[in-house]
């Protein structure tokens, strides 16, 4: 069986802590870890011709940004503690996108921080972490 | 043409007598250069007893020979389109880029403008209800011509060495006329057609915008804004300049964002006009069928009626021009074809949806009352239609204009500013030039009448319709071929295959 578990990074403390709790358990367990990041896009919304004629470039800036700043110090963090560890860093909604990847992987389990970069926007829309408890098609772990 | 236009402003300003006002003397500026233009770009001819503009059936034969040489793709590529703007095969190796949505909803936000609200009545005034048939008729075969013109865009667009996207058809002429060993040739039409697409985003895409927006306004308050044409044009020309040359993208992306939500709420409220007239429907489609074809008191009969309702479709639409082709070569698909199959719902939206509803409302209205509007024509006709049944409409009415308005311009300047730096490359002085020029004819736009400023904007729009199309017809057969694959290839795998397994 594929001994794999996604971890949803987001560059929040939260992120954080889901990451640091996966690897305390990947290392008892001797499990893989997935480090997901997913930029909030959505290819419905009204664009100028301009912000469309640089979308390539944004989209470019977006996931090196993305990389350098939070994905590669959290695959660094589990080089350090010798925990085998995969990256991707992906556009879309949040929590269709990350149970995309877990399928696509075949990921067993997604730990996930309670609460993710947008504070506000929860209250009214609901948190990833929430969709996902309720729609993911493995077990999910909520990290406080 | 802007030096053109100053000098002959310079003398005439000279000559003029001092208390004419300042709109006033614009306005008897324009008019004289107006006619000129008019003289060389409709050059007519006597066609069945009415005046037939070249460059007219130039357009329609163009739009005829693509429907019938990309074998009705208006009709048979309209369903996948559709599940191609839905996202049903989106390329899951890059989601982030441009969607087939994002391309479709920006280009249909330069397009759907004043001309859906005024330009309709503008032809029913001058073309009679019969002129809305061939309008729609136009929209139809013109969604042929937009396949062609931005499959090509897409699949001769050019990456820059900053990453961003640059296309349209300055690129499909030179480097596709380039591989069909035209070189020189290729680089001519390059040319032509970026300096015609400058004037249309001076003309089309700017003053007449502003100038409707203007008369809108002056529509809500009562005229208490007659004669100051110049200083809404100030105004408008200052957010304009905010956007262009400030580079305050908010205000661009708010009106974007207001755009779809606006035209949203228009067609609604004009169903709903039209359902309040439901009696005099019948009659209303009854006139636009008959005067399609019996075409009473209109000057030039049928051929009349046809003509005005071809011109005002390609203007509202812009099929041929070639515009909307630089909006959607932004699109990254592995498949030019698609953009062109997704764009054919552009004409579609525009023409055959949202300029029909405004022909209803008018033509309902008239069949109540056939003098509703009095004299007024453009936007202001439209107005007075929905006036009738809600007494505060043309209020937001304004408010969707003047920002139909703003969206639309600031299209065109991008359009504009394309063909610019195709001609003058990435110069910094030449864009600031260009986009100083851009707000000052925004400004222009609202000090004259529409009468000239229509046909200014009329001929600066079709003439780029001569390179775009000639052009088209050379690369025509690589666009059927890139059509034919495609469809043998969608008909090898079912949809699921296409479909990768993220989106």
């Amino acid at each position: 069986m594929n001994n794999l578990v996604l971890v949803a990074v987001d560059g929040s403390e939260g992120g954080e802590r889901a990451l640091d709790y996966a690897a305390e358990r990947a290392k008892i367990g001797g499990a893989k870890i997935l480090v997901a990041y997913v930029i909030e896009w959505s290819p419905y919304t009204f664009n100028t011709p301009e912000e469309n004629a640089e979308r390539h470039m944004r989209r470019e800036q977006e996931i090196e940004r993305a990389s350098t700043t939070v994905v590669d110090p959290a695959a660094s963090k589990l080089a350090g503690l010798g925990i085998d560890h995969e990256t991707v860093v992906r556009h879309g909604p949040p929590s269709e996108t990350l149970i995309k990847l877990a399928e696509k992987y075949g990921v067993q389990q997604i730990v996930i921080g309670r609460r993710g970069q947008s504070g506000i926007k929860n209250l009214i829309f609901g948190s990833v972490a929430g969709t996902l408890v309720q729609t993911s098609p493995v077990p999910v772990v909520v990290v406080p | 043409m802007t030096r053109l236009l100053l000098s002959v402003l310079a003398f005439a300003l000279g000559t003029l007598p001092a208390h004419a006002g300042i709109d006033e003397t614009i306005n008897t500026l324009t008019a004289p250069f107006a006619d000129w233009l008019a003289s060389i770009v409709f050059f007519s001819f006597p066609f069945f007893g009415a005046n037939l503009p070249l460059v007219v059936l130039w357009l329609v034969v163009g739009a005829v020979f693509f429907t019938f040489f990309m074998s009705f793709i208006n009709i048979r590529g309209f369903m996948h389109a559709i599940r191609l703007v839905r996202g049903d095969y989106a390329d899951d190796d890059s989601p982030g880029e441009v969607s087939h949505f994002q391309a479709l909803a920006t280009a249909v936000s330069g397009t759907v403008g004043i001309g859906n609200i005024g330009g309709v009545a503008v032809a029913v005034t001058i073309g009679g209800a019969g002129a809305t048939f061939w309008l729609i008729i136009a929209g139809f075969l013109g969604m042929s011509t937009k396949f062609v013109e931005c499959t090509l865009g897409v699949k001769y667009r050019q990456e820059n060495p900053d990453g961003s996207v640059s296309g349209g058809p300055m690129y499909y002429m030179r480097d596709g006329l380039k591989e069909l060993g035209m070189t020189g040739f290729g680089k001519f039409m390059g040319a032509f057609y970026a300096i015609g697409i400058i004037m249309g985003a001076l003309g089309a895409g700017n003053m007449f915008q502003s100038n409707q927006a203007y008369v809108q306004l002056n529509t809500v308050v009562g005229g208490a804004l007659d004669g100051m044409g110049w200083a809404v044009g100030l105004v408008l020309a200052a957010v304009v300049f905010m956007v262009i040359v400030g580079g305050i993208k908010s205000i661009a992306s708010v009106t974007e964002k207001i755009v779809p939500l606006m035209a949203v709420f228009y067609c609604l409220f004009a169903i709903i006009v039209i359902l309040m007239n439901a009696p005099a429907i019948p009659a209303a489609i009854g006139n636009i069928f008959t005067g399609a074809f019996t075409a009473e008191g209109v000057q030039g009969g049928v051929m009349g009626a046809l003509i005005i309702g071809f011109q005002r479709a390609v203007f509202s639409n812009e099929a041929g021009i070639g515009s909307a082709s630089i909006a959607h070569s932004a699109v990254k698909t592995p498949e030019p074809v698609t953009e062109g199959y997704v764009s054919l719902l552009e004409p579609f939206i525009d023409t055959i949806v949202i300029c029909t509803i405004t022909a209803l409302v008018i033509g309902t209205s008239q069949v109540v009352d056939p003098n509703f509007a009095g004299d007024a024509t453009g936007v202001a006709m439209t107005s007075a239609a929905f006036e009738r049944q809600f007494s505060w409409f043309p209020v937001p009415l304004a408010f969707a204009a003047l920002l139909f308005a703003i969206s639309t311009m600031i299209s065109w300047s991008y359009y504009g500013l394309k063909g610019w730096s195709y001609l003058f490359g990435e110069n910094k002085v030449g864009i600031l030039i260009y986009k100083l020029a851009f707000c000052g004819f925004v400004a222009l736009g609202c000090m004259v009448q529409l009468g000239p400023i229509l046909t200014i904007s009329d001929c600066l729009v079709f003439m780029i319709c001569v390179p775009n199309i000639l052009g088209l017809y050379f690369l025509a057969p690589i666009v059927r071929r890139e059509m034919l694959a495609y469809q043998a290839k969608l008909k090898g795998q079912d949809v699921s295959s296409l479909k990768h397994e993220l989106s």
